[in-house]
C-alpha cells in the first residue's frame, strides 16, 4: 500500500460505519476502503459483522425492520445512503450472490433476464438471448446447461445454482458483486469451480467477499479485512495478512487458535 | 350394577394398579431407578392400561350387543300370532313391551302387581309413576316384560363379572410381566398411538356415515323423481301445499339453484379474491411488525362474526343502500327512474358474502406468502427490484398454486354459505343472469324443505337430502381439488 502505483482506484469506501439491530450494536465505527477490480476478502469469527458490513454496501439491510446504519459509504464517491439515491439503482450496480443459492422457482433462462427485464437492460428477444449466453459463460455453465434453458432452476446441482446465482448478478451489469460465503454450502469440487470463477470475474468486476475459508480468501482475494467482534481488526494485502499480520488476534485466528 | 358403577371400579383398580407398577418397578431393583429399561412412572402406566383398557372394551361392546341380544330372544318368546304379523307390526308391539318392562322398574317391591294382574289394571299402576302405554298393550306383554327384565338383569350382573374379572386378570397378568427389562415405556407409546389413531379415524367414519345416511333419503328420492329430472331441470316448484296429494307431483329442477349458488359465489370470490389478496400481500411483504401484530387479528376477528349478523347487515344496510343508489344513478338519467337493483338481491348477497370471506382469504395466502423462502426476496431485492416487482414476480409466482388452493377452500365455504343468502338474496328459486335479482342456493333451500311438518316420506323433504348430497359431494371435490394443488405447492420447497 505504501507504493502509490500500485494502488488502484477506490471503488467503495466506508468511513466510520456503525450498524445497530435495534438497540445492540453490531458494528463499532469502521473504514474500509474496497478497491476497483480486486477481490476484497472479508475474514473473522461468527457474529463479527463481516456479513452485516457487507450487506450495508448495497443496503439490503433495509429490509430488516430494526437495523440502523450510522456513518458514510460511498460508491465512486457518491454516500449510498443519501436521501437522494435511488436504492433500486444502487442495487443494480452493486449485486449480489448469497450464501445460499436462491434460484427463482423459474427456468434458468428467466432465472437471468430477470434482471434485464426489470431494468429495460433489453429491447428485444435477440437481446435477451445474447444477454442469457453471455451471462451463463461469464459464470461457466453455458456447456452445461445451453440445451436445457427452459428447465427450471431449482432442478441444477448445488455449484450449478450458485453458479446460476451468479450469472443472474451479472447479467445486470453491476460494477461490483457481493458474495456471502458463497461457497459454504458447495461440494469442494463445486467450491473450486466457483473460485476459478470469481478469480476470472475480477478482470472486470470488484468483487467482495465473506468467507470461513482461510485457505478460500488466501486463494481468491488480493486483499483481506479482518474482523472481530464488530471491529475491524486490520486490512491489508492478503499475502500480508497471510504471512506477516501486524495484529496478533488476526494471526490466531489464521492459525486456527480462536474463532 | 350399572355402567358407571363397573368403569368406576375398573378405573380404581387401574389407579392402584398405577401405584403398584411404579412401587413394584422400584423394589425390582432396590430403587436403582437406572437400572429399570423405563421411569417408573411407564411401569405403573402399564398396568393401568392392562387393567383399564380391556376390560373398558369388553364392558362397551357387552352394552351394545345385550339389548339386542335380550330384545330378540323376547321377540322369540311372542305369541304366534304376533310373530305372523309384518315387521313395522311386531315393532310397535315390542315398544310396548319395553315401555312396560322400564315401568315394572320404576315400581318399588311392595306395590310390584300380581304375576296375574292384567294390562288394565297395570296401566293405571305405571301412569302414576308417569309412563304412558299405549291402548294396544294386550296382556302377553307384561310376560314378556317380565322376561326381558330378567334377562336384562342377569346379563348386566354378569357383565359386571366378566367385567371386573377381566380388570383383575390384567392387572395382575401385568403385574407378573414387570422386570428391570421389560420395555413399558416402548407399550405404553404404543397404546398412546392407538389413542390417537382412533381419535382420527372417529373423524372419518363420521364422515363416512353422514355420506351413508343421506346417501339411503337419496335413493328413496330418486326412486319418486327421476334423477335427470332433478339433475337437469330447470324449474324449482315442489308444491309443498299439495305435498300429500300424490298426483300432484312437484318439480324438483336443481339448476335454478346451482345456478344461483354458484352465481352468488362468484360475486362473493370477485369481492373476496382482490381485497383479501391485496390485504394478506400487505400483511407479508410490507406491513412493520408491530402494525402487523394488531392488524391481522383485527382482520382475522371478521372470520369470527357469526354469519347471521353479516346477514343483518346485508338486509338493513347494504341491501337498502344499494336500491337507493340504483335509484339516484337512473334518476340521473331519466326523471323518476326507478331502482334497478332489488333490495334482496344477487349482488347484495354476493357482496356480504364477500366481505365474509375476506379474512379467509387474506389469512391464508397470508400464511403462504410468509412460506416463500426469505432467500427468494433476497435474491430479487438484490437484483435491484423494487418491492412491488419482487411481489409481482418472485413471491405471488412461487406462492400461486398455494394461493389458489386457498381460494378454493375458500370457494367451497362460499358454496356452503346459508344465512347470509337466506337475508339477502331471497329465497324465491329463479334463473336469471341479472345480478340485480334475487336468486336461492341450493342450502337455502334445504333449510325450506325441512322446516315444515311434512312427514319424511314426500319427495318435498326427501329433495333436501338429495342437496345435500349434490353440495357436499361439490364441495368435497372443491377442497379434495384445493388439498392436491396445496401438497403440489409444499413439495416445491423441501
Amino acid at each position: 500500500m505504501n507504493d502509490e502505483s500500485k494502488t488502484p482506484k477506490v471503488k467503495m469506501a466506508g468511513k466510520g460505519v456503525e450498524v445497530f439491530y435495534g438497540a445492540k450494536q453490531a458494528i463499532n465505527g469502521i473504514d474500509l476502503e474496497v478497491y476497483e477490480r480486486q477481490v476484497t476478502a472479508l475474514i473473522g469469527p461468527s457474529g463479527c459483522g463481516k456479513s452485516t458490513y457487507l450487506r450495508c454496501l448495497n443496503r439490503m439491510n433495509d429490509t430488516i425492520d430494526i437495523c440502523k446504519v450510522k456513518g458514510l459509504l460511498t460508491l465512486d464517491g457518491e454516500d449510498i445512503y443519501d436521501p437522494n439515491i435511488d436504492v433500486v439503482e444502487l442495487r443494480a450496480r452493486v449485486g449480489m450472490v448469497f450464501q445460499k443459492p436462491n434460484p427463482f422457482p423459474k427456468s434458468i433462462y428467466e432465472n437471468i433476464t430477470y434482471g434485464p427485464r426489470i431494468h429495460g437492460l433489453a429491447k428485444s428477444k435477440a437481446d435477451l438471448d445474447v444477454i442469457v449466453e453471455k451471462s451463463l459463460r461469464g459464470a461457466g455453465l453455458w456447456e452445461e446447461v445451453k440445451d436445457r434453458l427452459l428447465e427450471p432452476g431449482t432442478g441444477l446441482s448445488g455449484g450449478q445454482q450458485q453458479r446460476l446465482c451468479i450469472a443472474r448478478a451479472i447479467a445486470v451489469q453491476p460494477e461490483v458483486i457481493l458474495m456471502d460465503e458463497p461457497c459454504s454450502a458447495l461440494d469442494p469440487i463445486a467450491t473450486a469451480i466457483v473460485e476459478e470463477l470469481i478469480g476470472e470475474l475480477r478482470e472486470q468486476y470488484t468483487i467482495v467477499i465473506v468467507t470461513h475459508s482461510m485457505q478460500q480468501a488466501a486463494r481468491v482475494s488480493q486483499r483481506t479485512a479482518m474482523f472481530h467482534l464488530g471491529d475491524l481488526v486490520e486490512v491489508d494485502d492478503t499475502e500480508t495478512i497471510f504471512t506477516n499480520p501486524s495484529e496478533k488476534r488476526t494471526q490466531d485466528y489464521i492459525t486456527g487458535r480462536f474463532g | 350394577m350399572s355402567l358407571s358403577a363397573i368403569i368406576l371400579v375398573v378405573v380404581v383398580l387401574g389407579v392402584i394398579g398405577w401405584f403398584v407398577g411404579v412401587s413394584r418397578s422400584k423394589s425390582l431393583v432396590a430403587g436403582n431407578v437406572s437400572q429399570l429399561h423405563s421411569r417408573p412412572t411407564y411401569y405403573g402406566s402399564y398396568i393401568f392400561v392392562w387393567a383399564v383398557l380391556p376390560a373398558i372394551f369388553v364392558a362397551a361392546i357387552w352394552s351394545i350387543v345385550s339389548p339386542i341380544y335380550v330384545d330378540n330372544q323376547v321377540r322369540g318368546h311372542l305369541p304366534a300370532e304376533v310373530l305372523s304379523q309384518e315387521q313395522a307390526q311386531q315393532n310397535l308391539s315390542m315398544n310396548i313391551v319395553q315401555s312396560i318392562a322400564r315401568g315394572l322398574n320404576t315400581l318399588s317391591s311392595e306395590n310390584r302387581p300380581a304375576d296375574d294382574v292384567t294390562i288394565e289394571d297395570l296401566k293405571p299402576i305405571l301412569a302414576e309413576q308417569g309412563v304412558a302405554i299405549a291402548g294396544s298393550g294386550e296382556t302377553y306383554m307384561i310376560t314378556s316384560a317380565r322376561q326381558m327384565n330378567s334377562m336384562t338383569r342377569s346379563s348386566e350382573t354378569m357383565r359386571a363379572v366378566v367385567v371386573i374379572a377381566l380388570s383383575l386378570i390384567g392387572f395382575v397378568l401385568a403385574y407378573m410381566q414387570i422386570t428391570a427389562k421389560l420395555r413399558a415405556r416402548n407399550k405404553v407409546e404404543g397404546v398412546v398411538t392407538g389413542a390417537l389413531i382412533v381419535a382420527s379415524s372417529i373423524a372419518i367414519l363420521t364422515t363416512v356415515g353422514i355420506v351413508f345416511s343421506m346417501l339411503s333419503e337419496t335413493t328413496r328420492f330418486f326412486s319418486s323423481v327421476p334423477m335427470t329430472d332433478f339433475f337437469f331441470g330447470v324449474v324449482w316448484d315442489p308444491r309443498f301445499a299439495n305435498a300429500s296429494d300424490p298426483n300432484a307431483a312437484g318439480q324438483f329442477g336443481l339448476i335454478p339453484l346451482l345456478a344461483g349458488t354458484l352465481y352468488i359465489a362468484f360475486v362473493a370470490m370477485l369481492v373476496a379474491v382482490p381485497v383479501g389478496l391485496f390485504s394478506a400481500i400487505y400483511m407479508a411483504e410490507y406491513a412493520g411488525p408491530k402494525l402487523r401484530s394488531v392488524a391481522k387479528p383485527l382482520l382475522e376477528v371478521l372470520a369470527g362474526i357469526p354469519t347471521i349478523v353479516y346477514g343483518f347487515f346485508a338486509l338493513v344496510t347494504v341491501g337498502p343502500f344499494l336500491r337507493d343508489l340504483s335509484a339516484q344513478i337512473s334518476g340521473i338519467v331519466s326523471d323518476g327512474g326507478s331502482s334497478f337493483i332489488q333490495a334482496q338481491s344477487v349482488l347484495t348477497a354476493g357482496f356480504v358474502m364477500g366481505i365474509m370471506l375476506i379474512p379467509f382469504v387474506s389469512s391464508l395466502s397470508d400464511d403462504i406468502i410468509t412460506q416463500v423462502p426469505g432467500s427468494m426476496r433476497d435474491g430479487s431485492l438484490g437484483l435491484g427490484a423494487t418491492r412491488s416487482e419482487t411481489v409481482r414476480k418472485v413471491i405471488l409466482p412461487a406462492a400461486l398454486p398455494g394461493v389458489v388452493g386457498a381460494l378454493l377452500l375458500t370457494a367451497s365455504r362460499a358454496i356452503g354459505e346459508t344465512m347470509i343468502v337466506v337475508l339477502a338474496a331471497g329465497v324465491a328459486a329463479r334463473l336469471t343472469i341479472n345480478p340485480f335479482e334475487p336468486m336461492t342456493t341450493v342450502t337455502v333451500k334445504i333449510v325450506s324443505q325441512l322446516t315444515g311438518d311434512l312427514e319424511f316420506n314426500s319427495p318435498q323433504t326427501l329433495v333436501a337430502f338429495a342437496l345435500g348430497l349434490t353440495l357436499f359431494f361439490i364441495t368435497l371435490a372443491l377442497n379434495v381439488y384445493a388439498l392436491y394443488i396445496v401438497r403440489k405447492y409444499r413439495e416445491q420447497y423441501e
